[in-house]
This record gives structure tokens, C-alpha cells and sequence, in this order.
């Protein structure tokens, strides 16, 4: 349970995707003016990452590490996270139109999110052997809680840069990179947390 | 070389039940979707550049299928695909969707209409507006210092620095209305792209003071409102305003307008063409025409005149159907009506006047 614990703690503050992983930028700047699609990139996000850690463990221990072509690994979990979005996406449509509406162009994006790759891959490589089926799951939910609280809270703050008066040479992506690196340095507090 | 094998075998036998499973789950959750929104949705760019304001050429398509955008409203497609749409949906004609475009409504340029003073402030039309109206001597003209062009994003609007007037290039305009939010004078309004005639002036003033000021201001005299046939003309604030519903394009409010202050599509304008094969002689076209510009008597063949304006009532009269209109090739010529000589000969469209 401990064990459960760190690793969400682990996964949502010291060692967060964006933050000091710095994977997943992609989304982070293209969908961060607003707060509202931010949270809704980042719920996407979350489910999407959740099901592929499930899923990428039972490929790894069943089908890879059975046959020893763990270093097809990577091709594998692309494969996986591809058919997966694709899925979501179809049984989405018919199922909940009003959430398929709301994720909208999201949903197909994380299919190249290298976000949840990088979760998938670090379920094998964070421990000895790799996380158990639970650990992975958590893993993969926490990763994408710290995905999502690094995008809203970015989106926020460049909601409150776009009112302010900036330099011309400032304005837009600059000043966003900008508070993006000062974001990561806040980050950088967390380490030695566990 | 097994290890190879095992280990293509293994990633292809994964890709295949994914590619089943994916397969599966599309038959089993196919959602139905309305065929005429799918035809719409082929048509479409596809590059959900997202320029007509909706989420993608998906979105549009709902939008379009369901009735709540309007079929040109893909400013990247154009009338081409407005049309290609139109016949999908099965909308109202695309005659009906012409294109509409930021007009200039002012011919002041600087050798027309003088500079009250020589303005060295900003560059820029909001700002020269705040000093006594602007440098132009009539205050409702276009000041062309730019603020307009720097408003267009496509590039659609130029001044040269002789003329100081806006110039919008038709053909570049999408239509967004962005430098008519910004103009302080509002000499840029929202016009169909083909109109035939266009009052280019907006000084709701009198005649003199509008002809003190400027060469090609309208002076309110009412000449046209005087000579239209079609009563397509008001006077309002001394300045005419068009009907275009009863427009029909003859374009005879730009021909008498001493001061040119009306544009004219001269290069379009129509004359009408009598089928000699086809014409029994009926006399309707001569009795319609209010330009006195057909002549023939009971039971011979019409012919039209050089005074023809245009205007289409004949064709529309014509029990045998046989006139059309066509473009002109010489420039109309107001004498050759009825009873005149008809051996005038017409004059070439090069040695017209120019305004």
C-alpha cells in the first residue's frame, strides 16, 4: 500500500511527465490557453493512460518477456496505444456522444502523445522486473494526474499572461516558454520527496 | 534467424487480432450518420484549418447538414465548392450566395479631394481622424493612411501613396469584415462582389460644399434618382441609395451622374441580341423597351439599337424567347435611339471617357 502510494506521489508531483520528465510538450503548449479544454485534454489523457498501462503489462508479461523479444517492446506499445485511442474513440461516439463531443480533437492527438509511451515504458523500467499489474495501473493514472494538473495550471497562467500588457517580443509563445521553464524550476522542489 | 521469425510472427500476430478487434468494434458500435452530412463532409477541403469558425471540416459538415451554417461558409472553398454543396444539400441556388466583399466607398483621391493641411502625425487613420476630422478636405473621405491594410490579414487592400485611397482587390477579400470594424470613417462597407453600379460616395452633405471639396463627390442633384426607369433609386441625406432588388443593371444612374461620383461595370455592360431566325415581328420588345432602343416595324424582323442599356426586359418579354444578352462590345451610344440615323457608327470602347 505504501508502495501505492509513493508512486503516485511520485508520479503527480517529483517526477512529473512535463515537469521533469518533459514528455508530452506537445499538448502541454498546443493546448493550454484555456483551462476548461486543458482539463478536458487532460481527463482524455488520464483515461487513455490508465487503459494502456493495464493493457502494455499484459502484452509485456504474456506475449514479450514470455518469448524474450522485450526489445520489440517499444513497437509493441505503439501498436497497443494506437489500437486503443481508436477504440476509445469508435465506442465513445456510440456510446457517450456528449463526452465524445466534449474530448473531441483530443482524443485522436494522444494517439502520438509520447506522454503515455513514456508511461508504458517506465512501468517496465521504474523498478527491478517492472511494476506488477496494480502498480502499473497506478502508475499510469498518477502520470496522467501530474499531466493534468501541470496543464491546467499552466493554461491558468497563461490565461492571466494573455491579459497582461507584454512586450511585443514577449507576447505569446515567448512569454509562455518562459513561465513553462519557471513552471519546471517550482518543480524542481519536489525532488528528494521520497 | 527463429528469433527474427518469433519475433515478426508475435508483433504480426498482435497487429492482426488488433486490426480484428478494431474491425469488430466499428461494425458493433457503427453509428448511422446522415448521408447528405457525409457528401458534405467529401466535398470539404479537409484540412480543418478551422477558418469558418467551427472545429474542423467535421463540425462544419454537422453544421451544414443540420442547418445552422450556411453553405459557403468555407471561406477556402469559395463559390466553387458553395456550388458543389448547394447541389448536396439542395439549398437555395448558389446565385443566391454571391460573394460579398469590403468596398471603398470613396473616389477622393488626392487630386480630387485636396489636403486641408499636410498631416505629419501618425501614420495611421484613427489617429489623423482625431485632428480636426482628418487632412482631407471632406471629412467623410478615405484618409488612406493604412489603418486598413494593417487590419487585412490576406493582403487584400493597398493605398498607393499618390492616390491616398484604400484599394480592395476583390479577388483577395474573404469577406471577414476586419478592416471595417477598424476604419474611423467608415468608408469601407460590406458589398456583393458583381454589383453592377455602386454610389462611391458618402458625403451626406450639400452639393456645395461636397463640390468645394471634391471633384467626384456626389452633389445630390438627383439625376439619377431622375433617369432610373426602374425606380431602384431614393434620395437620402443627399446621397442616392440603390435598391438592388429593383436594380436591373442598366446602368444608366452611372452613365448621367455629372460627377462620376457612381460607378458603373462598364466592361460587363449588356446589350440585348434579337434572333433574326426567330423573331416574328411582334412589336412586345419595342413596347417593353424604355430606352426607345429597338426599332422594326409590325411583322419584320427587330433589331436592337447602340442606346440598348441592358436592362433585360425585353428577354423576359419575348414570347418566342429568341433575345439573349450579351456583353457589349462598343460603349452604348445615347443618340442611336428610334427614328435616329442608323448608320451611327458606333464608337470603340477604347476612346470612352474615363470616369
Amino acid at each position: 500500500m505504501t508502495s501505492l502510494i509513493l508512486i503516485i506521489i511520485s508520479g503527480v508531483l517529483v517526477n512529473n511527465l512535463v515537469m521533469s520528465q518533459f514528455l508530452g510538450i506537445c499538448p502541454f503548449l498546443g493546448i493550454s490557453k484555456k483551462t476548461e479544454t486543458a482539463f478536458g485534454m487532460g481527463m482524455a489523457v488520464t483515461f487513455v493512460m490508465v487503459l494502456a498501462s493495464v493493457i502494455t503489462y499484459l502484452i509485456r508479461a504474456y506475449l514479450l518477456l514470455p518469448f524474450n523479444l522485450e526489445y520489440m517492446q517499444t513497437i509493441a506499445f505503439i501498436l497497443v496505444i494506437a489500437v486503443l485511442v481508436q477504440t476509445v474513440e469508435i465506442v465513445l461516439k456510440k456510446v457517450s456522444r456528449s463526452l465524445y463531443q466534449a474530448l473531441g480533437v483530443y482524443l485522436p492527438l494522444i494517439t502520438t502523445n509520447c506522454a503515455v509511451l513514456g508511461v508504458a515504458i517506465s512501468n517496465t523500467t521504474a523498478v527491478e522486473g517492472g511494476y506488477n499489474l496494480i502498480q502499473s495501473a497506478v502508475n499510469g493514472l498518477a502520470g496522467a494526474l501530474g499531466f493534468t494538473l501541470a496543464l491546467v495550471a499552466f493554461a491558468a497562467i497563461r490565461e492571466k499572461l494573455a491579459m497582461n500588457d507584454l512586450p511585443k517580443w514577449m507576447d505569446g509563445f515567448p512569454g509562455a516558454l518562459i513561465a513553462a521553464g519557471l513552471m519546471a524550476v517550482a518543480f524542481q522542489g519536489f525532488a528528494g520527496l521520497i | 534467424m527463429t528469433d527474427i521469425l518469433i519475433g515478426a510472427g508475435t508483433l504480426a500476430g498482435i497487429a492482426l487480432v488488433f486490426g480484428l478487434l478494431l474491425m469488430l468494434v466499428n461494425k458493433v458500435f457503427h453509428v448511422p450518420t446522415d448521408p447528405k452530412r457525409d457528401a458534405v463532409r467529401e466535398v470539404l477541403p479537409g484540412a480543418n484549418c478551422g477558418a469558418c469558425g467551427f472545429a474542423g471540416c467535421d463540425a462544419l459538415a454537422d453544421a451544414i447538414a443540420a442547418g445552422t451554417a450556411s453553405i459557403d461558409a468555407c471561406p477556402v472553398g469559395g463559390s466553387d465548392l458553395a456550388k458543389a454543396i448547394a447541389e448536396i444539400v439542395g439549398a437555395e441556388s448558389p446565385d443566391a450566395q454571391k460573394k460579398r466583399v469590403a468596398t471603398v466607398i470613396c473616389q477622393g483621391t488626392l487630386d480630387r479631394c485636396k489636403e486641408k493641411f499636410p498631416y505629419v502625425g501618425i501614420q495611421d487613420c484613427v489617429a489623423a481622424t482625431v485632428v480636426n476630422d482628418g487632412n482631407k478636405s471632406c471629412k467623410y473621405a478615405c484618409l488612406g493612411l493604412g489603418t486598413c491594410v494593417a487590419a487585412c490579414k490576406f493582403d487584400a487592400i493597398t493605398i498607393d501613396p499618390h492616390d491616398k485611397i484604400a484599394k480592395v482587390d476583390p479577388d483577395k477579400c474573404t469577406g471577414c469584415e476586419a478592416c471595417i470594424k477598424v476604419c474611423p470613417k467608415n468608408v469601407l462597407v460590406m458589398q456583393p462582389v458583381d454589383l453592377p453600379v455602386r454610389v462611391l460616395c458618402r458625403a451626406a452633405e450639400e452639393g456645395v460644399l461636397v463640390s468645394d471639396n471634391c471633384k467626384i463627390g456626389c452633389i445630390g442633384c438627383e439625376l439619377c434618382h431622375d433617369n432610373c426607369k426602374f425606380d431602384a433609386i431614393t434620395m437620402k441625406d443627399h446621397l442616392p441609395q440603390f435598391d438592388y432588388d429593383k436594380c436591373v443593371g442598366c446602368m444608366m444612374c452611372a452613365e448621367v451622374c455629372p460627377t462620376a461620383a457612381i460607378w458603373g461595370d462598364f466592361d460587363h455592360r449588356k446589350i440585348a441580341k434579337i434572333d433574326p431566325n426567330e423573331c416574328i415581328g411582334c412589336t412586345i420588345c419595342k413596347k417593353t423597351c424604355q430606352f426607345e432602343a429597338i426599332s422594326g416595324e409590325r411583322k419584320s424582323i427587330h433589331k436592337i439599337l447602340e442606346a440598348c442599356t441592358g436592362c433585360g426586359q425585353c428577354v423576359a418579354k419575348c414570347p418566342k424567347k429568341c433575345i439573349t444578352l450579351t456583353v457589349r462590345e462598343h460603349v452604348r451610344d445615347a443618340n442611336a435611339k428610334v427614328g435616329t440615323s442608323e448608320t451611327v457608327a458606333a464608337i470603340p470602347k477604347a476612346d470612352t471617357k474615363e470616369e
